[in-house]
């Protein structure tokens, strides 16, 4: 009996020098986890998580700091692949921060004045124009992150959804009726 | 006689290809109205270059390619373009597409056709020529023709495709036996084009009456090409598959038949291309088989953009025929209206009704019994996919090689379990493709958002420098003149004198950005409302540009900041 | 919409499970020649309970019953294990290991297709460790044992487990012809000794021999019609045929002959009905050959060093357990690529 307490004993001290000779031996460098956890991230630099950007969460995720059901773009799979990244539960968004659909923003180049406000919100100048021209959104770049909308002083951007077309059309997943067939 | 290889797998579904021989290619009348979607081959779509109201003549160009791969459109009669907008088409997913409506003027005009002889053609004009006539391949998958004489290796057998494996569907075999010659004539176009010597034409055993109508035509050419007796097993059509028994190379996964020295062309192309070059007709119609639940199932020469529905109604569909397939039973797609247009692409369409196509009993779990596998002619584990697929589980469908899968259905057609295979792994690829592309745009994003960032920072830092390098040169000018006023020499310090540099340089870019921000600004007050509405189309036009440059992956960043600072 | 293909030709799970059923027919039909019509009863009860369990699990599950009621698959299971079990057992004896079968090893697992063990044969193995002492009594094949029992005493004896008056089981029954030699070679009998015993006949087990032969009949017959791959019966019979044989030629007196190992216990109807149910086991040919040979292994060596009269079903579980290594190991290689570009 006591013997056998001895040896669990050793080979608990043995394996505990191991994991710490591995861990030092074998730290990686930089914070690959914050990294890897904005790879996760959808990039749409909205901030509707609370933090300036998409890069500022994943560090903030990484040390530990914030939730992983913060951030609406990703959608409940986003959270899915970040409860899997990081060895957590799932956990369904809070009431304020539900997902929408995917959208791109419009400029109504009728109203546009030109006032460059849009551009310089524009986390990931999407949109084209210069001082006093009207402005368009470059679509394909827009990750429709809305953050143009409020500083528009006439109101002449919109957000509109995605909608399918034959370039972006999916599959969908087989779903048979039970039909009787006699 | 040359040695013929085997493929794993396969099945034999009944043909059903006699009844719809028995008669000779009918020409359908011209219908009332045509319309040609400006999506017609793989790749981009086609830029309408007509506009609404203008009458245009049988052949012309309605549609110009845009980028690489992509093909023309044309106008399949003479007539008068009343609409350029979203039609509905031929697609599983019942979305509207981009497309011409042509009202014929009954008068079938000819435009100009420019004819060419093709001896003293280099392969590039041949190129130029197929890509304005608009020739795609005529097998399915629309693949333009001009792209595959664009040979970097080179390539020393050319195969043609005269097997049409799927049931049903005779279109190629009725072309074979009526129009052999000029088959063989764009056989030979396409020889010469690619300056290969070896031709094997390969032709399904189960049509005797094409095998020996070729086999003439091609000894009255005296061109060696050889006429080839493949055996008949679905699907054995397949260009890979079609290549390796008639030469006994596997084209390797994911890469194109030219990197064995192998092109294939299906022979409804070949015709296709002798048109196109002896006679400089543009691809306006093609041979499509209408079959199935219909009293008189027969071959017609149609218009592109003919509504199916003109076609099933020469035809004569039977009372219980309630809904139509465009191509074969293994792989066609169910139509979304009977209305909808005839396109390159479609070879057959088939009336359908549940006694002839019995919809599926209700799926049973996979049983692993393998007949799917044993059938699968790539090889694949059919039953992973599936399990991988059902379980959203899309890397390690990727894993097992699931963009290998030619969507034969060979594996659906025999599981017992009755599971629609087929559309999982559809439904997988697409999900992929779409992971695939959202990951980029995230990546994008990401690199625009830093670079911004670092713009932001530069920006704040080169201010400050002009600040501090201002007061520098204030106080520098300063020291200047008090030195001036004292001793009276006209040597600068040597550090101020980089200095002065700088602030000249600074201070002429500085003039020459305040001269692109004032001379950019177009005067939009006193321009009239149709050169505004001119100008606003352009600037549409060009940030579609600037987006499909965008898109194109070009790394070289489109001027698309140009705000003034 | 549908999606193509709209056309298919499938041999149904129940059309299958059905020629699986009718295989079995000649192997049944001297089953009863030899032993009596006491298996019959057994059958219609391990079939009963099995289709019972069924409907009951799929109503706990909520699954539709009728497609998965008659997809047979529960009837086939039933059968396997009536037949692996001696037929003048008390009634409970099937009916538990039947509702064992479906209930736990079936669907607890998830139901038709993803149960990782082959069904009966757990049902079997329950049975055995849990009551051995009923998993013995096997009745002597007619004109060996010392007295007979008519239907109607069997059907009494298995419903109120009651002989008639004056007669002792073990004056009826007998254990198996490989339990038989496996105690007497422990006694110091040799094998060609042992087989002098009347339970013998000329291959194996007097009767259970040509029983064997008739579930081979019904095997070929599933290899001809393609209903099960050849690779399975012929890596795991060979592989028993060579290792016996080798065994053999060495030490004669220990050790039984190949046909002998073929032709007894469980070998034949584990080769073509067991070993080759789909769902439990590998979907390559390579796979399924290293599946063969490893339950042909086992089988020998249970047989001879083992502590369980058969080793057919213990192999069989133990090689289940194997499947998903072994299929993700014999991947095949595919159209267009060479085998060194897989992962
Ligand atoms: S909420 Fe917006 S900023 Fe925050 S991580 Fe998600 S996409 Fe990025
Ligand atoms: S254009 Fe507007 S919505 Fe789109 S990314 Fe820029 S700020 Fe966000
Ligand atoms: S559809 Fe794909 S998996 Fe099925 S048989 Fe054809 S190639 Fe194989
Ligand atoms: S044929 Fe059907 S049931 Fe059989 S293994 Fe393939 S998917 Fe499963």
């Amino acid at each position: 009996m006591i013997t056998a307490l001895w040896i669990m004993v050793a080979l608990a001290a043995l394996l505990g020098m191991i994991l710490g000779y591995a861990s030092i031996r074998f730290r990686v460098e930089g914070n690959p986890l914050a990294e890897k956890i904005d790879a996760v991230l959808p990039q749409t630099q909205c901030g509707q998580c609370g933090y300036p950007g998409c890069k500022p969460y994943a560090d903030a995720i990484a040390k530990g700091e914030a939730d992983i059901n913060l951030c609406p773009p990703g959608g409940e799979e986003g959270i899915h692949k970040l409860a899997e990244l990081l060895g957590v539960e799932f956990k369904p968004f809070g009431e304020n921060a539900q997902p929408k659909p995917k959208a791109v923003a419009f400029i109504d180049e009728q109203t546009c004045i030109g006032c460059t406000l849009c551009i310089q919100a524009c986390p990931v100048d999407a949109i084209a124009g210069a001082a006093k021209q009207m402005h368009t959104i470059i679509a394909s770049e827009c990750t429709g992150c809305e953050l143009c909308v409020p500083p528009c002083p006439v109101d002449c951007i919109s957000m509109l959804p995605i909608e399918e077309q034959l370039t972006n059309w999916k599959w969908r997943y087989p779903v048979y009726a039970l039909r009787q067939t006699s | 006689m040359i040695r013929l290889h085997r493929f794993h797998g396969g099945i034999h579904p009944p043909t059903h290809k006699a009844e719809s021989t028995r008669t000779p290619i009918m020409s359908a009348p011209l219908p009332a109205q045509l319309t040609i979607p400006f999506r017609q081959h793989a790749g981009e779509a086609a830029k309408p270059v007509v506009q609404v109201g203008e009458r245009v003549l049988k052949g012309q160009l309605i549609g110009e390619p845009v980028g690489a791969i992509s093909s023309s459109i044309h106008a399949p009669t003479s007539g008068t373009i009343t609409a350029i907008d979203l039609q509905q088409i031929a697609h599983p997913s019942a979305l509207p597409d981009l497309c011409a409506t042509l009202v014929p003027d009954g008068l079938d005009e000819w435009g100009v056709r420019q004819t060419l002889s093709y001896r003293q053609l280099s392969s590039d004009e041949l190129q130029k020529h197929l890509r304005r006539s608009g020739i795609v391949g005529l097998g399915g998958a629309v693949f333009p023709s001009d792209m595959k004489l664009r040979h970097p290796i080179v390539v020393d057998t050319l195969v043609i495709n005269g097997a049409e494996c799927e049931p049903y569907i005779t279109c190629d075999d009725m072309l074979m036996r009526e129009r052999a010659e000029a088959i063989v004539r764009g056989i030979e176009i396409l020889r010469h084009a690619l300056g290969t010597d070896a031709v094997l034409i390969g032709i399904e055993d189960n049509k005797p009456q094409a095998i020996s109508a070729m086999q003439r035509a091609v000894d009255d050419s005296s061109h060696p090409f050889k006429v080839i007796a493949v055996p008949t097993v679905y699907p054995g059509g397949s260009a890979k598959h079609l290549i390796k028994v008639l030469t006994g190379v596997e084209v390797p996964s994911g890469k194109l038949p030219t990197d064995v020295g192998v092109q294939c062309y299906n022979v409804a192309t070949a015709y296709a291309v002798h048109r196109a070059v002896e006679h400089g007709e543009t691809l306006v119609s093609r041979v499509v088989t209408v079959t199935g639940n219909v009293e008189q199932p027969r071959n017609y020469e149609a218009l592109i953009g003919t509504p199916f529905s003109d076609l099933v109604a020469l035809s004569i569909p039977k009372a219980d025929t309630n809904r139509y397939i465009m191509g074969g039973p293994m792989m066609g797609v169910e139509l979304p209206a009977v209305n909808v247009p005839l396109v390159k692409a479609s070879n057959c369409v088939i009336a359908a009704s549940d006694a002839l196509f019995p919809p599926p009993p209700a799926a049973m779990p996979c049983i692993r019994c393998t007949r799917c596998a044993q059938v699968c002619p790539v090889e694949l584990q059919p039953q992973d996919l599936y399990w991988f697929a059902q379980s959203h589980n899309f890397g390690k469908a990727q894993e097992y090689d699931l963009f290998d899968c030619i969507e034969c259905g060979a594996c659906a057609y025999v599981c017992p379990s009755s599971i629609p295979l087929v559309q999982y792994y559809r439904y997988a690829k697409s999900e992929i493709r779409a992971r695939d592309h959202e990951k980029r745009a995230a990546d994008l994003a990401r690199e625009r958002h830093e670079f911004r960032q670092f713009r932001i920072e530069r920006e704040k830092q080169e201010k400050a420098e002009r600040l501090a390098q201002k007061e520098r040169a204030a106080a520098a000018a300063k020291a200047a003149a008090e030195a001036a006023a004292a001793i009276p020499t006209p040597l600068e310090p040597n550090a101020d004198a980089e200095d002065t540099q700088q602030m000249r340089i600074d201070a002429a870019l500085a003039r020459a950005k305040e001269q692109a921000a004032t001379a950019h600004p177009r005067n939009t007050e006193a321009l009239t409302p149709e050169q505004r509405a001119e100008i606003e189309a352009i600037e549409v036009r060009r940030a579609h540009i600037h987006s499909l440059a965008a898109d194109a992956g070009a790394d070289d960043e489109p001027p698309k900041n140009s705000q003034g600072n | 919409m549908l999606s193509s293909p709209f056309i298919t030709r499938p041999l149904s799970v129940d059309r299958i499970m059905l020629r699986v059923l009718y295989a079995l027919v000649p192997g049944i039909a001297l089953y009863v020649w030899y032993f009596g019509p006491a298996i019959l009863v057994s059958i219609a009860l391990a079939v009963t309970a099995a289709l019972a369990t069924e409907a009951l699990m799929l109503k706990l599950r909520d699954r539709p019953l009728r497609p998965f009621l008659s997809d047979y698959s529960a009837l086939l299971t039933g059968c396997l294990i009536a037949l692996s079990i001696p037929p003048l057992a008390p009634w409970w004896l099937p009916v538990i290991g039947s509702a064992f079968a479906i209930a736990v090893a079936k669907h607890l697992y998830g139901g038709l297709g993803s149960n990782p063990f082959n069904p009966a044969m757990i049902g079997y193995a329950v049975l055995i460790i849990s009551f051995p002492h009923e998993m013995t009594h096997w009745l002597s094949p007619q004109g060996v044992g010392q007295s007979v029992l008519s239907l109607g005493q069997q059907l009494h004896y298995i419903f109120t487990s009651a002989l008639p008056a004056g007669m002792q089981l073990d004056a009826l029954t007998m254990s198996t012809p490989l339990d038989t030699l496996k105690t007497q070679l422990h006694l110091g009998m040799t094998v060609s000794d042992i087989r002098d015993l009347p339970i013998y006949g000329r291959l194996a087990g007097k009767g259970s021999e040509m029983v064997a032969a008739g579930f081979a009949l019904g095997g070929l017959y599933l290899l001809v019609a393609r209903i099960i791959p050849w690779q399975l019966p012929l890596a795991f019979l060979g592989t028993l045929f060579a290792l016996s044989g080798v065994f053999n030629l060495i030490d004669p007196t220990h050790y039984a002959p190949p046909l002998f190992h073929w032709f007894s216990g469980a070998a034949m109807i584990g080769a073509f009905f067991i070993l080759t149910d789909p769902i439990t086991s590998p979907t390559t040919a390579r796979g399924r050959i290293i599946f063969g040979i490893g339950a042909g292994l086992l089988t020998f060596l249970i047989r001879t060093y083992g502590g369980f009269p058969d080793g057919v079903a213990f192999a069989t579980i133990l090689m289940n357990m194997c499947v998903p290594l072994i299929d993700t190991w014999t991947q095949p290689r595919i159209f267009g690529k060479k085998k060194e570009d897989k992962r």
